[in-house]
Order: structure tokens, then sequence, then C-alpha cells
């Protein structure tokens, strides 16, 4: 404990900002923005009283929703449709150069590397969470320690991206193939398989997978955790029934559970196609899109940010919108179907 | 979104029934232990990547570089807190956890407050457009964010709600504009989640209040509130997470300014810094991972709940 004592004594916090600034400053925010949102709600019922009784449960709505409408309007509608407009000029933004800029983005040859890497996301991430996650489900639900293993393969979940990509920075870690490997993937190569160790970030045979494995880890729990709860749904009794019947593990499996549980695979995978789609966080620690990685989120962030061209980085924009178009119409289509069974 | 899951309560843990194929005692006492290698297995697997990290953050920066943290565990054993003081006393890691906090509460409260007044509005009143407004949010679950930020970071420049700027109490400006960029991203997956719980409370008991002559704000705050902690817990939860992981906006809307940057943020700048000390960055993400980690072991249950009962925001 002497090591913890020393290590406090040593962090050279800046204390007189910290008291004088900092402090201060989230404790009125810790007592404002509540005590805002509560006279917010009080006040105006105050005012609605005011109004003639047949005309207050006409304006009472308004109240409740207006916040959240007027803040999804400014911070996501408003913005939406000035990148759609945005898209349609040229880099000074005063010249309509109709679909100028996306002819020059999708000949550009490093956009086209941009969306086979999306596709690849697209394709792989999704597919492997739900392998993984629905394995787990299974092979989980037959044991008595069913609760810690879901426990630690769901932990991913609640660290960031850079905390993850940090943790396979060194599983991936590469080392010369004269000295001792530190990473633990290199090490297997190289001791067990005797092989030369593998630079996975910047090998371009490799480095894709490397990256969406790292996303793979993060959100198998996730849909296993979901998965799982579908799995627990299914009446016991049904499946008792199929194996008295003489039906074996693998029929119960295509014939019963897998049908069943159709409905819930599709709610994960169509959440796992919208993150495969925006996926950034990795691959901007990893590799900055280097190596032949860089996919539309990251690239849209370095036309916004390094090269300040905002036609192109809206243009990216709008082509990830398109792609995820087919989803949002899927999301709301199985919405309303909800909607008119209840 | 998730329809199916919320169709069918998931069953209780006790109520699973014996599964157990029948076969010969020998072959089922081999797939079953058969069973108990694929599970520990496979969750080895998840965890070693993670337990890999946390012991390279305890050895001495000679070791960490010469061999495999997996060395660790045979003579001599040489552990240390060298990277943890050194992250923690020379590095922007401290103020950081400091702004994670500053822009994780709000980004929090805010959004769970205004999606609950919402959907208290769209489960409860009756107002033109109810149906087609809440059709439009789940539309926007979908919506990339991508989308919105070059004319919000337009409109946040003409406000002057740039991390430049000094208000009032020494609050930087920029922090407005992360709570309310968090806020709007975050609003239509929490108004779905929320107003999916709220409109499968007993009717009877607003029709009662409403005869004892409760105001709708009572209503909300004495009935509504109470009866909805598993669901606002779930949701502040999710937020909280979903806030303090994250990159992309901080980066967006103020950028790598160390008075307001989170631990995400000042984390990927350590990343490509630390030259030949790489096993600092080992610590820096275990400091990072604390508050998340926390909040997971002690709430997951709340946390599962509110993914069964919501998917999640996009």
């Amino acid at each position: 404990m002497g090591g913890l004592a020393s290590l406090v004594a040593r962090l050279q916090i800046d204390w007189e900002t910290l008291l004088t600034v900092n402090l201060p400053a989230l404790i009125v925010v810790l007592i404002a923005v509540p005590l805002v949102l509560f006279l917010y709600i009080m006040g105006t019922e105050l005012i609605v009283r005011r109004f003639p009784k047949r005309a207050q449960p006409t304006v009472r709505p308004w109240i409740w929703v207006g916040p959240a409408i007027l803040l999804v309007s400014v911070i996501l509608v408003y913005p939406m449709i000035g990148t759609i407009i945005r898209s349609f000029f040229d880099r000074g933004g005063s010249n309509f150069i109709g679909l100028g800029n996306y002819i020059h983005m999708l000949s550009d040859g490093g956009v086209l590397i941009v969306l086979r890497n999306n596709l690849l996301w697209l394709l792989l991430y999704p597919a492997m969470v739900l392998i993984f996650g629905l394995a787990l489900a299974m092979l989980a639900d037959r044991v008595s320690y069913e609760k810690p293993v879901k426990s630690l393969i769901f932990m991913p979940m609640a660290i960031s991206f850079v905390a993850m990509s940090i943790i396979w920075q060194f599983v991936y870690y590469y080392r010369p193939p004269d000295v001792p490997q530190i990473g633990i993937l290199n090490a297997i190569v190289v001791n067990l398989f005797h092989a030369q160790p593998i630079t996975w970030i910047q090998d371009t045979r490799f480095n894709n997978y490397a990256l969406i494995l790292i996303a793979v880890w993060g959100a198998t729990g996730f849909a296993m955790v979901i998965l799982s709860a579908a799995l627990k749904g299914i009446p016991g009794e049904l499946l008792e029934a199929a194996r008295v019947d003489g039906a074996n593990e693998l029929v119960v499996f295509r014939r019963i559970i897998l049908p069943l549980m159709m409905p819930t695979i599709v709610v994960v995978g169509t959440t796992m196609v919208i993150f495969a789609l925006k996926a950034f966080d990795i691959v901007y620690v990893m590799t900055a899109g280097n190596y032949n990685t860089d996919i539309l989120a990251r690239r849209m962030y370095a036309e916004l940010y390094a090269a300040q061209n905002h036609a192109n980085s809206s243009t990216l924009a709008v082509i990830l919108l398109i792609a995820v178009i087919p989803v949002l119409i899927f999301n709301v289509q199985q919405f309303r179907a909800v909607e008119a069974r209840r | 979104m998730s329809t199916a899951v919320t169709a069918a309560p998931p069953r209780q843990e006790g109520a699973v029934t014996a599964r157990a194929p029948r076969t010969s005692p020998l072959s089922a006492a081999v797939s079953k232990a058969g069973l108990h290698v694929a599970v520990i297995a496979l969750t080895l697997l998840w965890v070693t990547p993670t337990l890999g990290l946390l012991i390279s953050s305890f050895r001495p920066g000679g070791a960490f570089t010469t061999s495999g943290w997996w060395t660790a565990f045979s003579p001599p054993f040489n552990f240390t807190l060298d990277s943890y003081r050194a992250v923690l006393g020379e590095s922007d890691l401290l103020p950081s956890f400091f702004n994670s906090f500053m822009i994780t509460i709000p980004g929090t409260i805010i959004p769970a407050a205004i999606a609950a007044f919402a959907a208290y509005a769209f489960a409860w009143m009756k107002f033109p457009g109810r149906n087609w407004i809440f059709l439009a949010l789940v539309g926007l679950l979908a919506v990339p964010l991508q989308l919105t930020f070059i004319p919000l970071l337009t409109l946040a420049v003409h406000l002057g709600l740039t991390s430049g700027n000094t208000l009032p109490f020494g609050l930087n400006a920029g922090f407005i504009a992360i709570w309310l960029a968090h806020t709007g991203y975050g609003l239509p997956f929490s108004i779905y989640l929320l107003a999916n719980f709220f409109r499968v409370l007993p009717q009877d008991l607003f029709e009662s209040a409403e005869i004892d002559g409760a105001s709708p704000v009572t209503v909300f705050f004495r009935l509504v509130l109470p009866l909805s902690v598993p669901a606002i817990a779930s949701l502040i939860i999710f937020q909280f997470l979903w806030v303090w992981n994250d990159l992309l906006v901080a980066l967006i809307f103020i950028g790598g300014t160390p008075e307001v940057a989170p631990l995400t943020v000042t984390l990927t700048s350590i990343v490509g810094s630390l030259g030949q000390h790489v096993e600092y960055l080992t610590a820096a993400a275990f400091v990072s991972m604390i508050v998340p980690l926390i909040v997971f072991f002690t709430l997951q249950r709340y946390f599962v709940r509110g993914i069964l009962a919501g998917s999640v925001k996009g």
C-alpha cells in the first residue's frame, strides 16, 4: 500500500484550478440543469391553467413534447437537410454542381477502397457477431455458471472503442523475428507455428479482418444477452416434445429454435448493420485510415477536419445515409407492423 | 425495433426445465464434458485480451518491452505502479477524467428528462400528428450522426458555443455545445424506450387520478416516474455509458483542447505520443475504463433490461 500512497502524493493535480474553476462549474451544472428542467414543466403548467378549460388539452401536449421536437429539429433534422443540400454545391459552397461531388468522390481510388472496406464490415461484422452470440447463448444456457460467463463476455460492451482498441493493439503487437514477441497473437504464431511474426495492423492481407475482429469481440456479448433472453422464451415443453418424438439436437435447432428466434436475430442483425456502416473509433485509433483500412465515417471526418472540404465531407455523409436507408425503412415497417397488432 | 423481444418477456431463469436429450449415461457425460470445455475456452478467449492489458499495466517498463505479459506468472515476480504514476502525474489524463464527468452528467440528465416529458405526451396525451411524429423518431434512430456535423458546427460557431469561449462560473462554452449535441442525438432512442414503457402502464390509474383532479404534472411526478424507475434507470445507464465512451462527437464539437477534452480524446492522443514509453498506455486505458466498469458491474441488471426493452440507438 506504500506504493499507493506515493502514487497519490505524486499526483500533480492543479488543485487551484480544480477547486476554483472546475468544481464550482460542476456544482452549478448539477443544480442548475435539473432545476431549469423542473421549473420549465412546473411554470408552463401554471401558464396553461390560465387558459380556458376547453383549450387546455389542446395546448398542454405541445408543452410536453415541445422541447424534444425543438431539439430534434435543430440538432438532427435541420442539419440533415443542410448537409444533403450542401453535397450538391462545390467546395466554396456557392455554385450548384448537381451530382458533381458524387461523381468526383466515386471516381477517387481512395473512396473506392473505403467503400470496399465498409462492405467488408457490413458482411463480416453482423454475421460473426450473430454466430458467436448465438453459439455462446446456447452453450451458456446449458451450464450452471451461466451468469458469470455472460457477465465476462458482456463486459466489453461497457468500455469505449478507444479502450478496446488499446487492448487489442497489445494483442496484435509486432516485434522483429529476432526478439521475443510481447503480443500474444504473434507469440502463438512464432512459438507454436514456428512462422515469421505478422504485422497484423499494417499487412493489408490481414488488417481489415483484424480491425473487424475487435468490433466483433466488443459486440458479441450484446448479441448474446438479447439472443439468450429470446432462447429462454422458447417453451421447454416444445423442445421436450420434439425430442421425445425422436428429433436429434440438430433438427431441434433448425426446425424449432432457429425459426422461433428469427425475429430477434433480425433485430440484432439490423442493429449490427447500422453499427457496421457507422464504425469510426476503431479505425481512427488503430490505423487512422492508413494501410487500406479506411472507412466512410473516418474519411468523412478527415475531409471535414484535415482537408476542410465541406463538399466532399457532406457527400460522404449522404452516401452513408443512402446506405442506411434500407435499414431505416425496415425499422419503420417493423414498428408499424407491431402497432397494427396492438 | 426490438419488437420480438418486448413481445415475449424472457422466462425466469428458474423456469428453465431440464432439456437433456435422452441418451446413454456415458455419451451424456462425454458431451457434458465437451460442453464445459467449449464454454470455458470461449470465456477465456474473451477475457484474455483484457487480462493481458491489466497484467501489463502493473509490469515495469523494461520487462514490458522484452517479454510477454504471460511470463509475469513465473519468478521473478516484478510488479509496479510506475505506469499509473506516470499517466496520472504527467499527462492530461486526470483533468480529462473531470471533463468526462462534466460532459457525461448533463449529457445524460438533459436528454433523459426531456425524453421523459415527451414520452409522457406520446403515451398519454392526444395531439394532432402524434403517430407521425413518433414514426419520424423511429426513422431517425438509424440516421448517421455524420449527416449533422457540418451545419451544427457552423451553428455552434455562430452562437459562440466553442471551446475557446468561457461563460459565467468558468463554464467552458464547448461543454454547452456537446451537451446539446448529445441531447439531440440521444432523444429519439430515449423517447422510443420510455414511451414504449409508459404506455403499458395501467390506464385505470390515470383515469382515477384525473377524476381526483390531479394535474398532468402531479400524475407525471407522483405516478409515472415512480412506476417507471426500471426503464428510467436503464435509459440513464445506457446514455451515461454512451456519452462517457463517445469519441466522435467529442472530437467534432470540442476537438483536442485539453481544458475540455474527455478521457476518450486524451487517450487517443496519448496512443500516438508515448514514444518509448508505450507501457504507459496500458495504465491509461485502465483509468478510462474504471467508471464504466463500476457502472456496468453494479447496475448490470438494469443495463440488460434496457437493452432488452429497446434494442440500441443508431
